[in-house]
């Protein structure tokens, strides 16, 4: 460190014992779209930090910054100002540790399932035979092993989008992003698939940041509820979930009549003027 | 395969046999001598006596090579830059109006040049079909680049892939049903840029024995034996590179 901040220096002799660094620490970050000479500000001032371990939950209307948000965590953007830190290190890019899951599968029509599955490790060198045995592997925690042979075109929605989490966990990343992956998939598939996310979850024992638009859906999910909120987006409220584990989706009607619900709505509709609250899901 | 057979062969005998009627008609109708339009069994015994008495089968490898040489040097040069016109604006700027300009100037115009520079080798003929193939494969791959879809491309960058893997991992296979259609044009294209060089001035091939049989042997039914033998080839070329694109390409969705 420079000389101006000698406290954080380590004195000779001693241990240092850091507080372990949280799984994704966010410091007031922000990041703006620039078209010509024009930048639009996308998220603004947003600081917060996720535990290791915690499954926590991102909701905001349209246009609050939330898929900027991951991709900035996920290193396909560069920060305006602020740093991201992922288990204390600073994302400089794309990076193994950090697995990202679109909106949209993304799978490529080439390939079969089990070869989409393990394009990451392809990317990253790995032999044949040790690709092909992590993949299905991964398929089997997806529940999908037995369409690996099958050309994404030949899959359901939702099961391409349990392949493209399939493949965000294949580098084994500590931290896994979803940018509302079930968001094009109808309501009882999303319960389902809600419930299966929390057994990935529990599994992998990673850590998991996940996008929604739903309240439920958020509520039923996450340790924490971040609320973004305006153009802009600034992050209008923290929200604790304290809800028993395994949650059931039972519980999700529950949800909805919550507290939390109750708390996560009203911070939702701080700014009306910008963010319709008709765009977030009841 | 019985059904298979039934299904695609059968509607495409049915047109050979009802054309080959229609042409017998023609020819028994009008009365025409053999020098004009000689009749198709007559056409057919002279392609057999052909192939049996050596006519053919040299002239036959002489315009293949031509066409394989040319069509791969052509198509290879194609699909280089028609990558780079879709990456680079700078290329795309540089060469695209020269391109359209070379593409618009007739190659019959060209070739009796291309055969004075190069001789009446295989070299010139080379060249012919390598230019005739280059414009609809270049523009085939620039397309089928530039269509790849970027948020493909975004993922691929998310999981690490280098400049090397985002081309032949993600680019190529994603230009390749695209470059696969500039390449089925190229290569009939590249079978009229043989026969062309060999008109303009040549020894061997099918265009010379066309020539051939056109002026100094007053062979008609050599001249349709050849033709015959032209499309064929070309047939035969096409049915080839569909073949490859299915093995490669194969169901997308």
């Amino acid at each position: 460190m420079s000389a101006r901040a000698p406290s954080l220096e380590v004195p000779p002799g001693t241990t240092r014992e850091p507080t372990p660094p949280s799984a994704i620490s966010v410091r007031g970050l922000d990041f703006g779209y620039r078209s010509g000479s024009r930048a639009r500000s996308a998220v603004a001032g947003l600081s917060f930090e996720v535990a290791h371990g915690e499954l926590v939950a991102v909701i905001g209307a349209n246009g609050t910054g939330k898929s900027t948000l991951l991709k900035l965590i996920g290193g396909l953007l560069t920060p305006d100002a602020g740093s991201i830190f992922v288990d204390g290190e600073a994302v400089r890019g794309p990076e193994a540790r950090v697995g990202l899951v679109f909106q949209e599968p993304r799978l490529l029509p080439w390939r079969s399932t089990l070869s989409n599955v393990a394009f990451p490790l392809e990317l990253a060198g790995w032999t044949s035979a040790a690709r092909v045995a992590r993949a299905a592997e991964l398929l089997e925690l997806v529940g999908l092993a037995d369409v690996a042979d099958l050309r994404p075109h030949q899959l359901s929605g939702g099961m391409r989008q349990r392949a493209s989490i399939a493949r965000a966990l294949a580098l084994e990343p500590s931290v896994l992003l979803l940018d509302e992956p079930f968001s094009a998939l109808d309501a009882l598939t999303r319960e389902r698939f809600n419930d299966q996310l929390q057994g990935i979850w529990r599994q992998t024992g990673s850590t998991i940041l996940i996008v929604t638009h739903s309240i439920p859906e958020a509520i039923f999910l996450a340790d924490h509820v971040l609320v973004l909120s305006g153009r802009p987006g600034r992050l209008a409220a923290q929200v604790p979930i304290e809800l028993p584990r395994p949650r059931t989706v039972n519980e999700l009607d529950a949800a909805i009549g919550s507290a939390a619900a109750a708390t996560i709505r009203g911070a939702l509709q701080l700014d009306t003027r910008d963010a319709d609250p008709g765009e977030v899901a009841p | 395969m019985t059904r298979w057979l039934l299904r695609d062969l059968l509607p495409t005998a049915a047109v050979a046999a009802v054309v080959l009627a229609l042409w017998k008609l023609l020819v028994v109708l009008g009365g025409y001598p053999a020098f004009v339009l000689p009749a198709p069994e007559v056409v057919a015994a002279r392609l057999v006596q052909a192939f049996a008495d050596g006519t053919m089968e040299p002239n036959l490898w002489a315009t293949l090579v031509e066409i394989a040489i040319g069509f791969a040097i052509g198509a290879g040069f194609a699909v280089v830059t028609g990558y780079l016109l879709a990456r680079s604006h700078l290329v795309e700027r540089l060469l695209s109006p020269y391109l359209v300009a070379a593409q618009a100037t007739p190659i019959l115009a060209l070739a009796p040049l291309i055969t004075l520079w190069f001789g009446t080798g295989l070299l010139s003929k080379v060249i012919i079909c390598a230019l005739i193939v280059f414009f609809p494969v270049a523009v085939a791959t620039m397309v089928g680049v530039r269509s790849v879809d970027r948020q493909l491309l975004e993922m691929g960058r998310a999981f690490r892939a280098t400049r090397a893997q985002v081309l032949l991992k993600l680019e190529v296979p994603g230009a390749l049903p695209s470059i696969f259609g500039g390449i089925r044009v190229g290569a009939t294209l590249a079978v009229i840029g043989a026969i062309i060089g060999e008109w303009a001035g040549g020894e061997t091939g099918l265009g010379v024995l066309i020539n051939l049989a056109r002026g100094s042997l007053f062979d008609t039914p050599l001249l349709f034996a050849t033709l015959v033998t032209i499309a064929a080839l070309g047939v035969t070329l096409y049915l080839a590179i569909a073949a490859i694109e299915h093995r490669l390409v194969g169901e997308r969705g």
